[in-house]
């Protein structure tokens, strides 16, 4: 029996010939991420938990602050300092207000082939250049820390095969928030997605991320490409060199197949409080929204960015709209420097702030008030995600929310 | 065979973790003090009607989303007895079961079984509710052995001949 990209990065970390689903293997991890959203808990268990605390490998670990930055209390200032010290202790690779942790890792670390744990459930989006990333808590993480391996069922993987070509106006985002409409919250719980076909061919790098991170919002373990001469290419430009290029065998286990036509997705919104209620944006265009947002490890890179300028230059956000523009990481805010676009930002009224995480958090900056609607290209619409309870948070692609922001409520980028 | 009874709490589907404890209270001190706010986005009250001892029984999809293992955590130092839902997101579960937190998957129980209700859980073979027997499935002993130990590092304590933590 052939294997699956995800086997084969699997077998390689057990150092065995061949993996199938339900196993149980342990695996050397290649490299593993935290952020400030749970490190302090990883550092207090490796302190008062361990009697002989170690790290297996500190070269293999990258610490990233991004999720409450600049700190926005005490509190936070503190959980920020224990991973900064706790960092230059043991000589762990530490970024700070760089940006955020997902974009970090693919512009600096992720390698086609590596095995990867992330303490953080969006950890998937390394599948856009062919590695298996995965999203653990603090306990695995700590476990994966001193000892440099982890146990791993092996998991079952469902093949997405794409066709067609996205129509102009309709983004990534869209397809991947109607295929999580389609197949639901719960759709791939514990399996892998591997998107392929021709369809996956017209896909950028960037545009594969936008896929491979949402698959947790499915219940993925792990979404993966075959790092094919777009990811290649792409991985050149940030040089570094694959750890090993997998493809899936001819005769690879699928526990089954969906096809995508890209020709017929359109433009879409996820309703509060689901991330799988997801109708055509057309249907949704009207309802009156107070804050809109572009940015987060799903959408804060350059080519949302370039949407959002496209569609704002000339025009104005609405007065009764809080737009907030918010990049990735830094390298894509200095980019968007230099084409201009946060020029464009800030004369139609949009707020753009540091690279973090941001609205997208619901903690430290943006948070709505009672009752207050958003629309986001954040990662989760759950209710009280963005504030007060009351609040709802609908999804969108960049353009969506751009439109939004301009007319005041949700519309679409041809109704501008 | 381990059994015991308890009081069921019922929720529905897709009870993500930003519901079982919102990201404003996770900057608190300790999982003592974020405790109290469990589930307060869908029911604010919740958090300090749960007793000792009691079950949570939820739909599908239980614990989606964040990877912060406050939210098993929480849900165990509300000494939650074990939390039956027709499935579990993965994240969560595999960080319910790191923490000792008892976790039973069955399809059927959730429609049948009311707030309030007094049932019977048989680990690792049915739980009994209005007279009926529901089959659950037998967790894998490798599992059930870091439950019983009181969650992952505990596990690696004893495995390695340590003292067990407070």
């Amino acid at each position: 029996m052939g294997m699956t990209i995800a086997e084969k990065i699997i077998a390689a970390a057990a150092g065995v010939e061949s993996v199938k689903p339900g196993d149980i293997h342990t695996v050397t991890l290649d490299r593993m991420m935290s952020n400030d959203g749970t490190t302090h808990l990883t550092i207090d268990m490796y302190h008062q938990q361990l009697d002989h605390p170690a790290i297996a490998d500190s070269k293999k670990l990258v610490f990233i602050v991004d999720h409450n930055v600049p700190a926005d209390n005490p509190k936070t200032a503190a959980t920020h300092k224990k991973m900064r010290d706790f960092a230059r202790e043991h000589q762990i690779d530490f970024w700070e207000g760089k940006g955020v942790c997902h974009q970090i890792m693919m512009e600096h670390y992720v390698r086609p082939g590596e095995l990867i744990f992330g303490a953080d459930s969006h950890t998937c989006t390394y599948g856009a250049l062919g590695a298996f990333g995965t999203g653990v808590g603090c306990t695995d993480f700590l476990y994966g820390m001193v000892t440099g391996t982890s146990w791993l069922l092996v998991p079952e993987t469902v093949k997405f095969n794409l066709t067609g070509k996205l129509r102009k106006g309709v983004y990534p985002r869209d397809l991947m928030l109607h295929i999580i409409g389609q197949i639901g919250a719960n759709g791939v719980n514990y399996q892998v997605m591997e998107f392929s076909g021709e369809g996956a061919k017209t896909l950028s790098v960037n545009d594969r991320m936008v896929l491979c991170n949402l698959a947790v919002e499915a219940g993925a373990k792990s979404a993966i490409f075959e790092a094919d001469e777009i990811a290649l290419s792409w991985l050149k430009d940030h040089g570094r060199q694959p750890k090993q290029v997998f493809t899936s065998d001819e005769d690879a286990h699928y526990i089954c197949e969906y096809t995508f036509n890209l020709d017929d997705i359109q433009p879409v919104v996820a309703r509060p409080d689901f991330v799988d209620d997801v109708i055509p944006a057309a249907q949704a265009c009207g309802t009156k929204i107070d804050e809109a947002f572009v940015g987060s490890c799903n959408n804060g890179r350059i080519d949302e960015l370039r949407v959002a300028a496209r569609l704002l230059k000339g025009r104005q956000v609405a007065d009764t709209v809080r737009f907030l523009i918010v990049p990735a990481s830094n390298d894509v805010y200095l980019q968007a420097l230099e084409e201009g676009l946060m020029e464009t930002f800030m004369e139609a009224g949009a707020i753009v702030m540091n690279a973090n995480c941001s609205v997208c958090w619901g903690s430290c900056q943006g948070v709505i008030g009672e009752n207050e609607v958003l629309i986001s290209t954040g990662t989760r619409n759950f209710k009280g995600r963005a504030g007060h309870p009351s609040s709802k948070v609908y999804l969108a692609s960049a353009a969506t929310v751009t439109a939004s922001a301009i007319k005041g409520f949700i519309a679409t980028e041809d109704q501008l | 065979m381990e059994t015991f009874k308890s009081k069921v709490w019922v929720l529905g589907d897709d009870i993500d973790t930003d519901i079982i404890i919102p990201t404003d209270y996770l900057a608190l001190k300790t999982i003592g003090d974020m405790k109290k706010y469990a589930f307060s986005p869908l029911r604010p009250e919740l958090a300090g009607q749960i007793q000792p001892g009691d079950v949570i029984v939820a739909g599908k999809n239980f614990g989606c989303g964040s990877s912060r293992e406050q939210a098993p955590e929480i849900i165990k130092a509300l000494q939650v007895r074990c939390v039956i839902a027709k499935s579990f997101a993965r994240i969560f579960f595999r960080n319910a079961i790191n923490n000792g937190l008892l976790l039973i998957e069955t399809p059927d129980l959730t429609e049948q079984v009311e707030e309030g209700q007094e049932i019977e859980v048989c680990v690792n073979h049915c739980i009994k509710c209005n007279g009926k027997e529901y089959p659950i499935a037998s967790l894998p002993q490798n599992l059930v052995d870091i439950i019983q130990a009181g969650g992952l590092v505990q596990a690696m304590r004893k495995r390695n001949g340590l003292e067990p933590l407070e």
